[in-house]
C-alpha cells in the first residue's frame, strides 16, 4: 500500500520536473509567437521594404522606414566593440598570463562589479560625465581648426561608443581569460624552450590557441551590446535622420522601441512592435553565430 | 611593478617553472624581440590599468557626488512631483524581487533537477530545453518588455501591473536560476546519490534531502544574481508595470521600481541633487547584492 503511494508520488514528481524544464521552450515559443504575429502584418501593411529600406521615420505622417535605427545599431555596436575588444582583450591577457595572484584578487572582483552594475546608472553616468567632458573636448580649438570637426555633439555614435565599450568590458574580459586560462600549460612551455620571450609564447601561441574563446567573446559582446537599452538611450542623441558621422547623434533600434511605445497608437505601434522583431531576429543571428563557434571548439 | 612575473630582456624568467633559458639570438633580433615584449608588457598592464580606472571613477564619481544628496527628504513615505521619495519606489522594488523570484525560483531549481538527475543521456528534449534556455540568455531585455506588453498586459488583460511585471522579470531571470542550479547539482559528487539510494531511498527522497541541500550554496548564488538583474533592470518593465509611484494597492496595481524611477529622473532632468542620490541607493544595492552573491559562491568553492 505505501509502495505504491511512494511510487505514484515519484511518477508525479517526475512529471513535474520535466514540465518545469519545458517552461522555457514554452517561454521561448511565445515570444516568437507574439512578436512575429504582431509584426509581420505590419510589415506587410508597410511594405518589406519600405520599412526595412526605407530612411525616413516620421509617424506624423505615417512613414515608418528603419534603415536609419538599423544602421545605428551597427554603428554603435562596432563603435563598443572597437572601445570594448582591445582593452578587454589586454586586460584578459593580463590578469590570465601576467598578473600576480594577489593582483588577481583585487582585478578579479573589480571586473565582477562592474558587470553587476545597472545599465541605468551607467547611463546616468554617461549623461552627467561623458557628454559634458566630450562636448567640452569638442569645443576646443585643436578639434575644430586642426582636426576640422565643427558642430560635433556631445550626445553622438562616440559617446555611446564610448560607454557601451566600457560596458561590454566584463564579458569580453571573462569569456577571453576562461578561454585563456583552458590552453595546455605544454604550449607556452613549448614555445620558451623555443628561445620565444614570455610576451611571444603569450601573444604568438596562448592566444592563437584560445582564437575560439575569444571569438565567442566578441560575439557575446556584439550581442549586450546591440541588446543595450536604457544607457544608449540616454547618450545617443536619439535624432531618427540617418546616421552622420561620429561626433553626431544617432538612434538604435532599441531607443526607437523605448521612447515611442509610451505614446504610439495604431500603426505607429504596430511599427514599433515590428522594430521589435526585427532587433529579436538581429539578436537570433548573433546567438546561431555564437553557437556554431561553440559547436567549432567542441569538434577542435 | 608589483607583477609575479618579471621577464628579463631577451632571456625570460617565468615564475612557476624557474627554469632560465636563453638560446643564442643574433643581435638585432634580440632587440627587436627586447622591444616588442617591453611594448607589450606596458600595453596589457595599461588596458588593465584602464579597467580598474573606470570602474574607480565611476563608483567614485556616483558615490561623491550622491552621498551629500542623501536627504532625509529623498525618504519620505510618499512620492509627489516636489519631493522626488524615493520610498515607494523601493518598496515596489522589493515586492517585484519578491513576486518575480516565487516564480522564477521553483521552475528554475526544478527544471534544472530534471536536467541533471531525471532526463537520459541523449534525450532529444534534453537539447532543445538547453538551446532554448541558451536563447532565452540573448534576448535583450527590451525585447522581453515588448513580449511582457503584448502578452501579460494585453492578451491577459492584466494591465499595466505589478504580476505583469513580475511575470516578464521571472523569463527574463530563469535562465540565471537554472544555471547556476545545474552546476551546483553537477557538483555534488555521485557518491552521495549512491548512499543514499544504498540505504534504500527512493529517488525523490535523494533529490529533495540529499542533493538539493549539498547544492544550496550554489543555488543561493545563482538566485542572488538573479536578484540583483531584477533589482537592475528598466526597459523590461516601464511597458509591463509602468511607471506609478506609489505602494501597489493589489498586485493589479502599476508599480514603478528603483531603477525606473532612476530613468524617470534623469530624463525629466528637473531633481538633479535627488536624481545622485537615488544612483547612490540604486548602485549600492546592486552592488551589495553582487558582492553576497560572489561571497558565497567563493565560499563554496573554498568549502571543495
Amino acid at each position: 500500500m505505501k509502495t505504491s503511494s511512494v511510487k505514484a508520488k515519484e511518477k508525479v514528481m517526475q512529471w513535474v520536473f520535466t514540465l518545469c524544464a519545458c517552461v522555457s521552450i514554452l517561454a521561448v515559443a511565445l515570444i516568437c509567437l507574439f512578436l512575429f504575429a504582431n509584426g509581420l502584418p505590419t510589415l506587410g501593411k508597410i511594405g518589406p521594404l519600405n520599412f526595412l529600406l526605407g530612411t525616413n521615420w516620421k509617424p506624423g505622417n505615417d512613414l515608418y522606414g528603419i534603415l536609419p535605427m538599423i544602421l545605428g545599431s551597427i554603428y554603435v555596436t562596432a563603435g563598443a566593440i572597437v572601445v570594448g575588444v582591445p582593452v578587454g582583450l589586454l586586460t584578459a591577457v593580463y590578469m590570465s598570463r601576467f598578473a600576480s595572484p594577489r593582483i588577481n584578487r583585487v582585478l578579479l572582483p573589480a571586473v565582477q562589479l562592474l558587470a553587476g552594475i545597472p545599465s541605468v546608472v551607467y547611463g546616468f553616468f554617461g549623461m552627467v560625465v561623458l557628454v559634458p567632458a566630450i562636448q567640452q573636448v569638442l569645443k576646443t580649438d585643436f578639434v575644430r581648426k586642426v582636426l576640422h570637426i565643427n558642430n560635433g555633439k556631445g550626445m553622438s555614435l562616440f559617446t555611446a561608443s564610448l560607454l557601451l565599450g566600457i560596458m561590454i568590458l566584463p564579458t569580453i574580459i571573462t569569456v577571453s581569460k576562461t578561454s585563456l586560462d583552458a590552453v595546455p600549460e605544454s604550449y607556452y612551455e613549448g614555445s620558451l624552450a623555443l628561445g620565444a620571450t614570455h610576451e611571444r609564447s603569450v601573444f604568438f601561441t596562448l592566444l592563437p590557441a584560445a582564437k575560439s574563446g575569444v571569438m565567442s567573446a566578441v560575439i557575446l559582446g556584439i550581442g549586450r551590446a546591440i541588446a543595450e537599452t536604457m544607457a544608449v538611450v540616454m547618450v545617443a542623441g536619439n535624432q531618427t535622420w540617418m546616421p552622420q558621422g561620429l561626433f553626431q547623434g544617432l538612434r538604435t533600434m532599441t531607443s526607437n522601441i523605448v521612447i515611442e511605445m509610451g505614446y504610439a497608437a495604431g500603426l505607429h505601434r504596430e511599427a514599433l512592435i515590428a522594430t521589435g522583431v526585427v532587433l529579436f531576429v538581429f539578436i537570433l543571428i548573433i546567438n546561431l553565430c555564437f553557437s556554431l563557434v561553440k559547436g567549432a571548439e567542441k569538434n577542435a | 611593478m608589483p607583477d609575479g612575473i618579471t621577464a628579463q630582456a631577451g632571456g625570460c624568467e617565468y615564475a612557476n617553472s624557474g627554469a632560465r633559458m636563453i638560446p643564442p639570438i643574433p643581435a638585432q633580433n634580440r632587440r627587436g624581440a627586447r622591444a616588442f615584449a617591453l611594448v607589450m608588457r606596458w600595453l596589457v598592464r595599461i588596458a588593465a590599468l584602464l579597467t580598474a580606472a573606470v570602474l574607480i571613477f565611476l563608483i567614485g564619481y556616483i558615490l561623491v557626488m550622491g552621498i551629500p544628496n542623501l536627504k532625509a527628504s529623498l525618504f519620505e513615505w510618499t512620492y509627489n512631483s516636489e519631493n522626488v521619495s524615493l520610498v515607494p519606489a523601493l518598496i515596489n522594488t522589493v515586492l517585484m524581487t519578491a513576486f518575480s523570484l516565487a516564480i522564477a525560483t521553483p521552475l528554475g531549481i526544478f527544471a534544472a533537477v530534471w536536467l541533471v538527475e531525471y532526463a537520459k543521456r541523449g534525450n532529444k528534449l534534453v537539447k532543445v530545453v538547453r538551446l532554448t534556455t541558451e536563447t532565452l540568455q540573448g534576448i535583450p531585455s527590451i525585447v522581453f518588455g515588448l513580449f511582457g506588453m503584448l502578452f501579460f498586459v494585453n492578451q491577459l488583460h492584466w494591465g499595466y501591473s505589478l504580476i505583469a511585471g513580475a511575470f516578464t522579470l521571472a523569463i527574463m531571470v530563469l535562465p540565471v536560476v537554472m544555471r547556476t542550479t545545474e552546476e551546483a547539482l553537477l557538483a555534488v559528487p555521485d557518491s552521495y546519490r549512491e548512499g543514499s539510494f544504498g540505504l534504500g531511498a527512493g529517488k525523490l527522497r535523494t533529490v529533495f534531502t540529499i542533493v538539493l541541500p549539498c547544492a544550496m550554496p550554489g543555488i543561493l548564488s545563482g538566485v542572488i544574481l538573479a536578484v540583483g538583474r531584477i533589482v537592475g533592470e528598466t526597459a523590461a518593465l516601464i511597458y509591463t508595470a509602468s511607471t506609478v509611484a506609489a505602494i501597489p494597492e493589489s498586485v493589479f496595481s502599476s508599480t514603478r521600481t528603483l531603477a525606473v524611477h532612476m530613468y524617470l529622473l534623469a530624463n525629466e532632468g528637473l531633481h538633479v541633487d535627488a536624481t545622485y542620490g537615488t544612483a547612490v541607493v540604486l548602485l549600492v544595492l546592486v552592488l551589495l547584492i553582487n558582492c553576497l552573491s560572489g561571497f558565497i559562491a567563493g565560499k563554496l568553492a573554498k568549502g571543495k
